[in-house]
């Protein structure tokens, strides 16, 4: 599928949707991982539509968040979802008899690593509070800290941004999303033991600074 | 006191639901024993319950549902001159209730927007019997219900469980109509679901019947909220159940 050019593409509507991070439509040659099979059909037949309506939009939000805890970043994930989402629609042909919402989140983060590649490291992304905490590892800290434990959604939602990677997708996928271990191992391409470890790993992180776990397992 | 190592990821999976019950009887009996591992069991419990309790995950920015929606209507639009207002009707009805309906599409350019209207809200009805699209928060307890929506929708729907009348709420679910999130709460009617959709807005609190393609509608407005319960129940049923939960909910 390299080189193809989204269908979508070409409608007047693209010069709004272009975002900060917007993309263009250079080749798209790297190999995917947990691609869904039948990527064949070339354009999405009108038929597809109403499949799509029913199957994916339940699920927009769940797209949209993950793509905002993977790129840290409020446009680029929006960009990252469209682009997950309209990919989904050109696919719905390949969903038989799949669950839906982990086939979703699959592509969701293939999305994201696409974009990553393609964005190169220029969008500067993840909380103020990552570096505060590099620099002044006391107060800033100290004083977040204080709001995680006051269930401040913003504190926590920065909390969870500066879990690295690996731990930190884990657990959005399993505590926010509430996808099942096999699913979370499907959809990161992990052995269950390895999701087991990371979430643990990402849950301690969160426990620490929560005040409800001790720094050392 | 930590857990012992080779607990650690068990006490998790013990949490999360995922140990069979041969594993779940064989921990419990090491956790009543263990402080450590009780400890430990008992923060796992803490930072998931903290996890729970805040709206952490994000909600679709309106700008991305615009974005799709054009994307959509484009794909699926023939390269006809057709109203958008038409042009969105027709998706509405081609995605759920059938070709009957979609012969009749032709007709719906000119159809009025409270006719559509009705027809999405019969769409959506139709739309959450499929499949697994009935309730997104499944459960009778209307306390885990209503806070569902925080941050979902951007008003607070009045939730209340009517099983003692004999409508058990089954839960609630995001839903769309006419491009607004809308709240919609689930019950069942003996063998008969009953969607109620709420939104902000003005309508008369004199509940007004009306009938669509063999569903019942209710509409009625209470606190700057749009009332629409829609169901395949009697007429009596429905306006027995609009009564009950306006009653319920003064």
């Amino acid at each position: 599928m390299s080189g193809r050019l989204l269908p979508f593409r070409r409608s007047p509507t693209r010069a709004v949707a272009s975002g900060p991070a917007g993309f263009s439509s250079g080749p798209r040659d790297v190999p995917r991982r947990a691609e869904p099979a039948g990527a064949a059909a070339p354009f999405p037949r009108p038929s597809e539509a109403p499949r799509f309506r029913e199957l994916i939009a339940p699920h927009i939000d769940a797209a949209y968040s993950l793509a905002r805890y993977l790129a840290r970043d409020a446009a680029a994930a929006e960009d990252i979802a469209q682009e997950a989402l309209l990919k989904a629609f050109r696919n719905i042909d390949a969903l038989r008899g799949e669950e839906v919402k982990p086939w979703l989140m699959a592509i969701v983060r293939n999305a994201y690593f696409d974009w990553r590649r393609r964005d190169n490291g220029r969008t500067v992304t993840g909380p103020a509070a990552e570096v505060a905490m590099a620099e002044t590892p006391t107060e800033d800290t100290s004083a977040e800290d204080a709001l995680i434990r006051q269930g401040d959604v913003a504190a926590l939602r920065r909390a969870i941004e500066t879990i690295p990677e690996p731990f930190r997708e884990a657990l959005v996928l399993r505590d926010l999303e509430e996808l099942s271990y096999r699913d979370v191992a499907k959809v990161t391409g992990v052995p269950m033991g390895t999701v087991m470890s990371r979430l643990a790993r990402a849950r301690r992180m969160l426990g620490e600074r929560m005040g409800v776990m001790e720094a050392t397992a | 006191m930590s857990a012992c190592p080779d607990k650690e990821l068990l006490l998790h999976a013990l949490v999360d639901g995922e140990l069979d019950a041969g594993n779940v009887l064989a921990l419990e009996a090491h956790v009543a024993t263990c402080a450590g591992c009780a400890a430990e069991l008992a923060a796992i419990r803490e930072v998931k319950a903290q996890l729970k309790a805040a709206p952490l995950a994000y909600t679709a920015p309106q700008s991305l549902l615009d974005r799709l929606d054009a994307a959509l209507t484009e794909a699926e639009t023939p390269p006809a001159p057709l109203g958008r207002r038409g042009v969105r009707a027709e998706t509405w009805v081609l995605s759920g209730t059938g070709a009957a309906i979609a012969a009749s599409v032709a007709l719906l350019a000119i159809i009025p927007t409270g006719a559509s209207l009705q027809l999405e809200l019969v769409d959506a009805q139709a739309r959450s019997l499929e499949a697994t699209h009935l309730v997104d928060v499944q459960t009778s307890d209307r306390h885990t219900v209503k806070p569902w929506f925080n941050g979902k929708v951007d008003f607070a729907p009045p939730v209340v469980d009517l099983a003692a009348q004999g409508y058990p709420l089954v839960g609630g679910r995001l839903d769309r109509v006419d491009g607004k999130r809308v709240a919609a709460l689930v019950f069942h009617r003996q063998a008969h679901v009953i969607n109620l959709f709420i939104w902000p807005g003005d309508a008369a609190a004199a509940p007004s019947l009306q009938q669509k393609d063999g569903y019942n509608l209710i509409r009625w407005g209470q606190g700057g909220l749009v009332f629409w319960a829609v169901s395949d129940c009697d007429p009596a049923a429905l306006t027995g159940f609009q009564k009950d939960f306006a009653a319920a909910t003064k």
